[in-house]
C-alpha cells in the first residue's frame, strides 16, 4: 500500500518542512542554552514576523526574500529589547516564572494580532508561488524548496557566528560558565539580550522563508510552538546539531504520520514524541541534561 | 569504643563514586544507641556524601547500612525518616515562604495527623531550640543562626531516634556556638542519638564521646576527641603532608 | 481545629451565605450571568490552584481535565442517555483518573518546573487531537446536548439554578482549599512546593503527595467542564482541550494569589471586571481583554508574585495594620 511513489514525496515534504522547523528551533535552543529559559512566546513571535512579511508584501510589494533585510535586524532589535526590558525582570530566580512571563507575552501578541488583523488565514501570491520543481519524481513548489535551502543557509551562518566570532565565543562562554564569564569581564546582561536577539533574528529569517510556502493567522504560533519545543527536546536542549536532526525528524514524522493516520490523527505524532522524550530520555539525542 | 550498648546505626563497607572520584570509600562504622558522636574531616572528604548515603538520598555503589537492626541501604529517604533517622542539610533548606511554625510543623506532622497537634508539638520543639519568639516570622527572613536552628528544630520535630546533623554550627559566631552546644546536648539527654558533622573543633571536643575522621573518602582514624586532636595522621590530613612533624617540632621548641 | 482554622472556616461560611443571598437582590439577568461566569472561572482557578498554587506544579494543560469532564458529560448523555447529574459524578472520577495517570507518568520520571508545564500542554493537545478524530466524540463537529429544560436534567429555566449549582461547586472548592491550609496533606503539599529535598528529609513521600494533588485537581477541573456543557449545551475539541481554558485557569489563580483560599475567586472577579470595563469603554473586544489579561499575568509575576491577595496583605502590613493569620483568608 505504501509505495515509493507515495513515500518519496512524503519524505521530501517532511525534510523540507523539517529544515524550517530546525531554523525555528535553533532560535529556541540558543536562548535555552545561554539563558536557561524556555521562551513560550517563540511561536507568537514567529507569527508576528509572518505578519510583518505579509504586510510588507501587501502594501509595499516587498518580495518576501527581500524582506529578510528588514526582518532579520528588526526581529533582532525586538528580541534584544524584550530580554532587557521584560523577560529579564520577571524571573525571581525560578525558571517557571519566565515561562509564565513569556506565556503572558504570547497571549498579548496573539490577541493583539487577532484584534487588529482579524482571525482569517492569509497567504501571499507571488509570481513563483505555484511554480513547481521535480526532484526525482516528486513535485515540490519552488517556495518550499527555497525555504529549506534558505533555512539551511541560515543555520550555517548561525553556526559560523557561534564558532568564529567574538560574540559567539562570549555566548558560548556564558552558556558554559555564567559566573566565570562575569568574572572575566563579559557583560552578561548584554550577551543575554544579544542571544535573545539572535534567537528572534532566526525567527525573522524563518518568517521570510515560510510565508511564500505557508500562511499566517493569529493562531499560527500555536502550530509552531509545541513543534519547536519537540524539535529542541528531541535534539537535546541547547544542542545545535540536535536541533537540525530533530527538525528533520519531526518534519518527517509529521509527514508520515499524516500519510498513515490521516490528517487529524496524524498530528498526534509530534506530541507523543515530545512527551515520550521528556519522560524517557530527557537529555534528548544530543544533549546532556535538561 | 565500648561494645556494651548495641549500635543503632551500623555502616559496613559503604562506597560511592562520582565519575572517577571515590567520595566515600569502604567506610565501616557503628554508632552506639544514645550516644553523641562526631564525624570530622577536611573539606571534600565525603562527610555529607556519607550522610546522604545513610539517609537514603543517594544509593550506595556497595556496602550495607543497618538502622536499629534493619537493613535500609537503598530505602528511599522518606522511609528512612519514617524509620526514625532524620538528617539536616549543611546548606540550609528552609521552606522559604513559610513561617517558622509552619516549617517545624511539617516535621511534626510525620507522626501527627491533626494540624493542632502538629503545631502544638512544633511550638514545644521551637521552645527547646530557642525559636519560641520567632514562630510567625518567615523562614527566609531569619539570620543564618536562626536558619540553622530551624533546620535542627524541623528534624527534631519528626521525633527521630537518630539525628544526623550536618554542620549546624558552620557560619555561627562564638557566642551563637556557645548557645547551641547545650541545646544539642539536651537533645541527646532526651534520648535521641546524635551523629554530627562538624568543623568547629571546640564543639566536637565539647560534645562528642567518639569521633571518626574521614579523609578522601576513607576513615583514617577514630577515637576520643582528645586522642584524635593529637593523632599525627589526622593533623596531616587537615594541614598537609609533614604538618604533624612540624607541629611536634614547634611544641618541642617551646 | 486551630483558632486560625476556625476563623477562616467562619469567614468562608459567611462569604458563602452572602453569595447565596445575592440573587435575591439582583434583578438583572446580565449581572446574574456575570456572577455565574465569574464563579465558574473561579472554580477552574481553584482546581488549578490545588496543584499549581499549593503544590507549585504549574500546569499549562489543565484543559485536558476540563475537556475530559465536558466530554464525559456530553458523551454519556448523548450516546448513553445518562442523566447529567450522574455524569457530574462520572466526570469527577474520570478527571481524577486522568490526573492520576498524567501524574504517575510525569512525577515518576521526575519532571519539574517548565518541563512539567510543557508536558501537560502536550497531553492536552493529544486529547484534543483524539477528540477531533473519533466519531464517538463527534470529531471536529463537536457535540450538542439535547435541550431538556428542568432542574432534574441540570438544565435550568431560571438562571438562578445555574447560579446555585456553580456556587455549590465553588463552595466545595473553597472547602478543599481550606482543608489544604489546615491538614497534614496540605502541609506536605506546600512543603513539596517550597523544597522537595527538605520535604523528603522530613518523611514526606513527594511522589504520592504530588500524585494526590494532581488527582484532586483533575477531578475538580472536570466538574467545571460538566458545568460548561450544561450551561452552553455544546462542546467541541478546541473549546474543551484548547489552550484557552488552561490559560484561564492558571490566570485567575495567579492574578488572585496562588496557594490562598480566596485567590482564585478574587482573580476571577478581577478579570471579569476588567473584561466588563473594557467592553464598556471600547465595545465588545474579547481579544483586547485577553491581551490585557496577558499583560496582567506579566505584571503579576514580575511585581506581585503572591497575587492580589499577597499584594493587599503586604500593603496592609506597610500601612501598619494589624496582621491577622498571615494572609490566611
Ligand atoms: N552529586 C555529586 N556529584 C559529583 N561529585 C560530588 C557530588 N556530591 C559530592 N561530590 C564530591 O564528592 C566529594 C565529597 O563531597 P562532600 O560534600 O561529601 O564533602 P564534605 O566532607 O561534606 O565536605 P565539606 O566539609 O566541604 O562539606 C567532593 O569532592 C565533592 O565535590
Ligand atoms: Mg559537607
Amino acid at each position: 500500500m505504501l509505495e515509493p511513489q507515495i513515500l518519496w514525496p512524503a519524505l521530501l515534504n517532511g525534510l523540507t518542512m523539517g529544515a524550517i522547523y530546525a531554523l525555528i528551533a535553533l532560535g529556541l535552543t540558543l536562548v535555552y542554552g545561554v539563558l536557561h529559559i524556555i521562551n513560550f512566546a517563540h511561536g507568537s513571535l514567529l507569527m508576528l514576523g509572518l505578519y510583518a512579511v505579509f504586510f510588507l508584501f501587501k502594501f509595499w510589494k516587498v518580495d518576501p526574500y527581500v524582506a529578510l533585510l528588514a526582518l532579520v535586524p528588526g526581529m533582532f532589535a525586538l528580541g534584544y529589547a524584550l530580554q532587557r526590558l521584560v523577560i529579564g525582570r520577571g524571573s525571581h530566580g525560578k525558571d517557571e516564572n519566565i515561562l509564565l512571563v513569556t506565556l503572558g507575552l504570547s497571549i498579548i501578541i496573539e490577541n493583539l494580532a487577532l484584534h487588529f488583523f482579524g482571525s482569517e488565514t492569509r497567504q501571499i501570491e507571488t509570481a513563483y508561488s505555484s511554480a513547481m520543481v521535480n526532484i526525482a519524481g516528486a513535485s515540490l513548489t519552488v517556495p518550499r524548496v527555497a525555504a529549506s535551502a534558505g533555512a539551511l543557509t541560515c543555520c550555517a551562518i548561525l553556526w559560523l557566528i557561534m564558532a568564529r566570532t567574538d560574540l559567539g565565543r562570549a555566548i558560548r562562554a556564558i552558556a558554559k560558565e555564567r559566573q566565570g564569564a562575569r568574572l572575566v569581564g563579559i557583560d552578561v546582561e548584554h550577551i543575554f539580550a544579544m542571544s535573545f536577539g539572535i534567537g528572534l533574528a532566526c525567527l525573522g529569517a524563518a518568517a521570510c522563508f515560510l510565508l511564500p510556502a505557508f500562511y499566517v493567522s493569529p493562531q499560527v504560533g500555536h502550530t509552531f510552538v509545541l513543534v519547536a519545543f519537540t524539535v529542541v527536546v528531541l535534539g537535546g536542549m541547547g544542542s545545535f546539531v540536535g536541533s537540525l536532526v530533530g527538525g528533520f525528524a519531526v518534519g518527517v514524522v509529521e509527514s508520515f504520520g499524516g500519510l498513515m493516520l490521516g490528517e487529524s490523527l496524524g498530528q498526534i505524532g509530534v506530541f507523543v514524541i515530545f512527551i515520550a522524550v521528556l519522560l524517557f530520555r530527557p537529555s534528548g539525542l544530543f544533549g546532556h541534561k535538561v | 569504643m565500648s561494645d556494651a550498648v548495641p549500635p543503632i546505626l551500623e555502616v559496613r563497607g559503604l562506597q560511592k563514586s562520582f565519575g572517577g572520584l571515590r567520595a566515600v570509600d569502604d567506610v565501616t562504622l557503628a554508632v552506639p544507641g544514645g550516644s553523641l558522636t562526631a564525624l570530622i574531616g577536611p573539606n571534600g572528604a565525603g562527610k555529607t556524601t556519607l550522610f546522604a548515603l545513610v539517609s537514603g538520598f543517594i544509593t550506595p555503589d556497595a556496602g550495607t547500612v543497618a538502622f536499629a537492626g534493619r537493613q535500609i541501604a537503598g530505602l528511599p529517604a522518606h522511609l528512612v525518616c519514617r524509620a526514625g533517622m532524620t538528617r539536616t542539610f549543611q546548606i540550609v533548606q528552609p521552606f522559604a515562604g513559610q513561617t517558622v511554625l509552619e516549617n517545624i510543623a511539617v516535621g511534626a506532622h510525620l507522626h501527627r495527623v491533626r494540624q493542632a497537634d502538629a503545631q502544638a508539638h512544633a511550638r514545644a520543639v521551637a521552645a527547646r531550640v530557642g525559636l519560641a519568639d520567632q514562630l510567625d516570622k518567615r523562614a527566609d527572613s531569619l539570620p543564618i543562626a536562626g536558619r540553622k536552628r530551624l533546620e535542627l528544630a524541623r528534624a527534631l520535630a519528626t521525633d527521630p531516634r537518630l539525628l544526623l546533623l550536618d554542620e549546624v554550627m558552620a557560619g555561627l559566631n562564638p557566642s551563637e556556638i556557645a548557645e547551641i552546644i547545650p541545646i544539642i546536648r539536651s537533645i541527646r539527654d532526651g534520648g535521641v542519638t546524635i551523629l554530627l558533622i562538624e568543623h568547629v573543633m571546640q564543639a566536637v571536643v565539647n560534645l562528642a564521646e567518639h569521633v571518626w575522621v574521614l579523609s578522601y573518602g576513607r576513615l583514617i582514624a577514630e577515637g576520643s576527641p582528645a586522642a584524635i586532636t593529637t593523632d599525627a595522621q589526622v593533623i596531616e590530613a587537615y594541614l598537609g603532608h609533614g604538618a604533624a612533624a612540624r607541629m611536634q617540632a614547634m611544641q618541642v621548641a617551646q | 481545629m486551630t483558632p486560625s482554622a476556625v476563623r477562616s472556616l467562619l469567614f468562608i461560611v459567611a462569604f458563602l451565605a452572602a453569595m447565596a443571598l445575592l440573587p435575591a437582590f439582583i434583578r438583572s439577568e446580565f449581572w446574574l450571568t456575570f456572577l455565574i461566569l465569574a464563579l465558574y472561572t473561579a472554580s477552574l482557578g481553584q482546581a488549578w490552584n490545588v496543584l499549581g498554587g499549593f503544590g507549585g506544579q504549574y500546569s499549562f494543560g489543565h484543559a485536558m481535565f476540563f475537556g475530559v469532564g465536558a466530554y464525559a458529560a456530553a458523551v454519556l448523555q448523548v450516546r448513553f442517555g445518562i442523566n447529567p447529574w450522574v455524569t457530574l459524578g462520572a466526570a469527577f472520577v474520570l478527571g481524577g483518573a486522568t490526573g492520576a495517570m498524567v501524574g504517575a507518568l510525569t512525577f515518576r520520571y521526575g519532571l519539574k518546573g517548565s518541563y512539567f508545564a510543557l508536558v501537560t500542554l502536550a497531553f492536552a493537545e493529544v486529547f484534543r487531537v483524539l477528540a477531533n478524530t473519533f466519531e464517538f466524540t463527534g470529531a471536529g463537529v463537536g457535540m450538542m446536548i439535547k435541550l431538556a429544560p428542568g432542574a432534574a436534567n441540570f438544565q435550568f429555566v431560571a438562571k438562578t439554578g445555574f447560579y446555585f449549582t456553580i456556587l455549590s461547586i465553588v463552595a466545595a472548592g473553597l472547602m478543599v482549599a481550606w482543608w489544604l491550609k489546615h491538614s497534614r496533606f496540605g502541609a506536605w503539599l506546600t512543603a513539596v512546593r517550597e523544597n522537595e529535598d527538605a520535604a523528603r528529609a522530613l518523611g514526606v513521600d513527594v511522589f504520592r503527595v504530588k500524585l494526590g494533588a494532581i488527582t484532586l485537581s483533575g477531578a475538580m477541573m472536570a466538574t467545571g467542564g460538566v458545568f460548561y456543557v450544561q450551561m452552553f449545551q455544546y462542546i467541541d475539541p478546541p473549546l474543551a482541550f484548547g489552550a484557552g481554558i488552561s490559560v484561564e485557569a492558571l490566570l485567575v489563580a495567579i492574578v488572585g494569589g496562588m496557594g490562598s483560599i480566596f485567590g482564585p475567586l478574587i482573580g476571577a472577579f478581577t478579570l471579569a471586571l476588567v473584561n466588563h470595563t473594557t467592553t464598556e469603554l471600547i465595545g465588545r473586544a474579547p481579544a483586547l481583554s485577553m491581551a490585557l489579561y496577558g499583560l496582567l499575568l506579566i505584571v503579576m509575576v514580575t511585581f506581585l508574585p503572591n497575587g492580589l491577595i499577597g499584594g493587599l496583605a503586604s500593603l496592609a502590613r506597610r500601612l501598619g495594620l494589624r496582621q491577622r493569620s498571615g494572609g490566611d483568608e
